[in-house]
């Protein structure tokens, strides 16, 4: 069987991608999961990990080539699989990249709802399966699962939120209260008609489903936290203060290596897209409110495993092991730890991440 | 949501968001509310290229059609603006600006510091600038540098949607005299932009791209020639970086210092005449700030010192265009003493 590789598709303006570096070479054997190529494009650079296990049999797109999403850039075969018939999807797969465009990329839906007063912003992928809502954390939005929700959306329908105050959604988060922003989880869950779903959320959205699940535990399948807020230990409150009062990407800059295990990953390009998202109108207020929401001194001030105890829903928790921001601090015996990974556990190790939803 | 406007559009955004937002700001100039000679036109010009139409009908009152006389109008949003409203004046053409000089020179700008920092004037001057259209000597020019030049006055020189909404809506706010620069040929240019309202801060750079090898300074509709040059280069195995300065006073020096001492070289493009422009003030400031750092000579890419011409070739051959800042950057690169 031949398993095509194809160009990821890394948020919702991704229509290229360029291969900077292959990490595999024909020939090589790979498992899911494992690093195949470097791919940079408009908004980020990323790695991409290889889609299943096998042999690369065939790499189509050399590095430095600029590809459409969709498009065929390797192939993964058994060892047995017969030479002319991977020359003969090489070929297609070259005709296709050669064409410059895919057929059947669809990319995610996007959509608003109105819950509460707000207008609340969502992008979806994946037609058919269980239901999974992606809620990020504090300053992030939906495109922080660029990496994972395209996996996850093979056999699933994956919403990504923006919640309340962030990314494409009203500028407004009242109180910024736990209970509100769970208000805005399960209101989208109603708005989308949704009886049940499984609920992913890191950081500060990691209590936010918590508290939803606790409000409304029939509505939940399953969680699953990443470096979730409110479960004991330290919280880097230089970091949340630091961001929520940055105006210039010299000051954010340094504030956001806490995010990373790996300091290269703070882009000049990271640093501006959240700048134009903290120069939002509104988005001043917001992050001081929900600062207040964070902390209490600097100490955690969500109990979210108080709230947790009270619902009977299976658990997932993954935690990058170099997380700066929110060190695991939970004893629980299920937490997943992940080497390599900092605070974007998503983002750094998406692999393990997808994995772990989808156990 | 953020989605693909132009830059003519994410203009009229700005100013529609800032009037729901702030009644004091009004909006006045020549053809701004029904052009064709009366007010309350259906079909209102909202300026020569549209840029101000359906604000009119939006904000009854607050767009007002002025006399073909800028030394009146640009006065009569100066004096409004002491009075505390928030005016933001089109002057139609850059090159009409000489008549009004006055106003904004020696009074708009000299108020907050001859009355001891008590006064303010937030009144904004929309102008048109730039070769391009075919609009010959008296109606293409860059004058942006003579603004640059008075203390005291704010210059903003968008180079695209994104930035033109964010920096109006700062410019609107601001609390000193603000002269903004638009264009002629960006108008239809069209790039991502959010429908919130956003403010982009005075005297912060724009890194537009990273590189190593050479540092490309680009002012106002060049940032985009400076671009494509970059990605020229970059199949060459040059690595530009283009900074765009988003305003030229205040200027974020520091930007365009550090740059230049990551990559030791430097070519400034500027489509204003090449004495006393942008390209020589940025010129001075890296020969002065950052000499140490220099590997090679310091470039600049600008028209020549004539008016812009009235011939369509010979227009064309005036604007700096992507492949003479690619030269220049080449140039620069291969230099050696």
């Amino acid at each position: 069987m031949i398993r095509p590789v194809t160009m990821p598709k890394w948020g919702l303006s991704m229509e290229r991608g360029r291969i900077t570096a292959w990490l595999a070479a024909d020939g090589d054997e790979v498992v899911t999961g494992d690093d195949l190529a470097e791919i940079d494009t408009d908004k980020i650079a990323g790695t991409l990990e290889s889609p299943g296990s096998g042999v690369l049999r065939c790499v189509v797109a050399a590095a430095g080539e600029d590809v459409p999403v969709g498009g065929t850039i390797a192939l993964l075969a058994d060892p047995e699989t017969p030479a002319e018939e991977l020359d003969e999807a090489a070929r297609q797969a070259r005709q296709e990249i050669d064409a410059g465009a895919i057929a059947g990329d669809e990319g995610p839906v996007t959509g608003t709802v109105e819950v509460d007063g707000r207008s609340l912003a969502y992008a979806t992928l994946g037609t058919e399966g269980d239901v999974v809502v992606l809620v990020h954390g504090y300053g992030g939005d939906k495109n922080s699962w660029l990496f994972v929700q395209e996996p996850l959306a093979e056999h699933r329908i994956v919403h990504a939120l923006d919640l309340p105050g962030h990314g494409e959604s009203t500028k407004d988060v009242g109180d910024g209260s736990l209970g509100t922003l769970a208000d805005a989880v399960l209101g989208f869950l109603d708005a989308l008609g949704v009886e049940r779903a499984h609920l992913v959320g890191h950081s500060l959205g990691g209590a936010v489903v918590v508290a939803a699940a606790a409000k409304a535990p029939h509505r939940v399948e399953k969680l699953t936290l990443l470096a979730p807020a409110g479960f004991g230990g330290p919280v880097n409150a230089r970091y949340l203060r630091g961001f929520a009062t940055a105006t210039s990407r010299r000051e954010l800059k340094p504030h956001l290596a806490a995010l990373f295990a790996d300091p290269d990953l703070v882009t000049r390009r990271l640093a501006d897209d959240l700048l134009r998202y903290k120069r939002l109108d509104g988005v001043d207020r917001v992050l001081t409110t929900l600062l207040g929401t964070l902390l209490d001194g600097d100490a955690q001030a969500i109990d979210a495993a108080r709230l947790l105890s009270t619902v009977d829903v299976p658990v997932t928790f993954v935690w990058g092991r170099e997380d700066a921001v929110l060190p695991p601090g939970t004893t629980r015996p299920d937490v997943e730890h992940v080497d390599g990974a900092g605070h974007l556990v998503h983002l750094e190790a998406p692999g393990a991440v997808v994995a772990a939803i989808t156990r | 949501m953020a989605r693909t406007i132009s830059y003519r559009e994410a203009i009229n955004e700005a100013l529609a968001q800032e009037m729901a937002r702030d009644e004091s700001v009004i909006v006045m100039g020549e053809d701004n509310a029904g052009g064709a000679g009366s007010p309350g036109e259906d079909d209102a010009w909202g300026g020569v290229l549209g840029v101000t139409k359906g604000l009119f009908h939006k904000f009854p009152g607050r767009v007002l059609d002025t006399p073909i006389s800028e030394s009146a109008f640009v006065g009569a949003a100066i004096g409004a603006a002491t009075r505390g409203q928030r005016p933001v004046a089109e002057l139609m053409f850059i090159d009409f600006m000489g008549v009004c000089f006055d106003q904004i020179f020696n009074q708009a700008v000299k108020f907050r510091y001859m009355f001891g920092g008590n006064a303010r004037t937030p009144v904004v001057i929309r102008t048109m600038y730039g070769a391009g259209l075919r609009a010959a000597a008296q109606h293409s020019q860059c004058l942006y540098p003579i603004f640059t030049h008075i203390p005291g006055l704010k210059v903003v020189v968008p180079s695209n949607p994104y930035e033109a909404k964010g920096l109006l809506i700062q410019s609107i706010r601001d609390d000193d005299p603000v002269i903004f620069c638009e264009h002629k040929a960006l108008y239809d240019t069209s790039g991502e932009v959010p429908e919130d309202s956003y403010t982009i801060p005075f005297g912060e750079a724009n890194v537009v791209r990273d590189g190593d090898d050479v540092t490309i300074v680009a002012i106002g509709r060049m940032v985009a020639m400076a671009e494509g040059a970059a990605n020229d280069l970059a199949a060459s195995g040059i690595e530009a970086e283009v900074i765009d300065p988003r305003t030229t006073s205040p200027l974020d020096t520091e930007t365009i210092l550090e740059s230049v001492e990551k990559t030791g070289r430097l070519v400034v493009v500027d489509e204003a005449s090449p004495r006393c422009n942008l390209a020589t003030d940025i010129s001075a400031l890296v020969a002065k700030e950052a000499f140490g750092s220099l590997r090679a000579p310091i470039e600049m890419v600008t028209p020549p010192h004539t008016p812009v011409p009235f011939s369509d070739a010979l227009e064309d051959l005036y604007i700096p265009d992507a492949q003479k800042v690619l030269n220049a950057a080449k140039a620069v690169v291969e230099y050696r003493r």
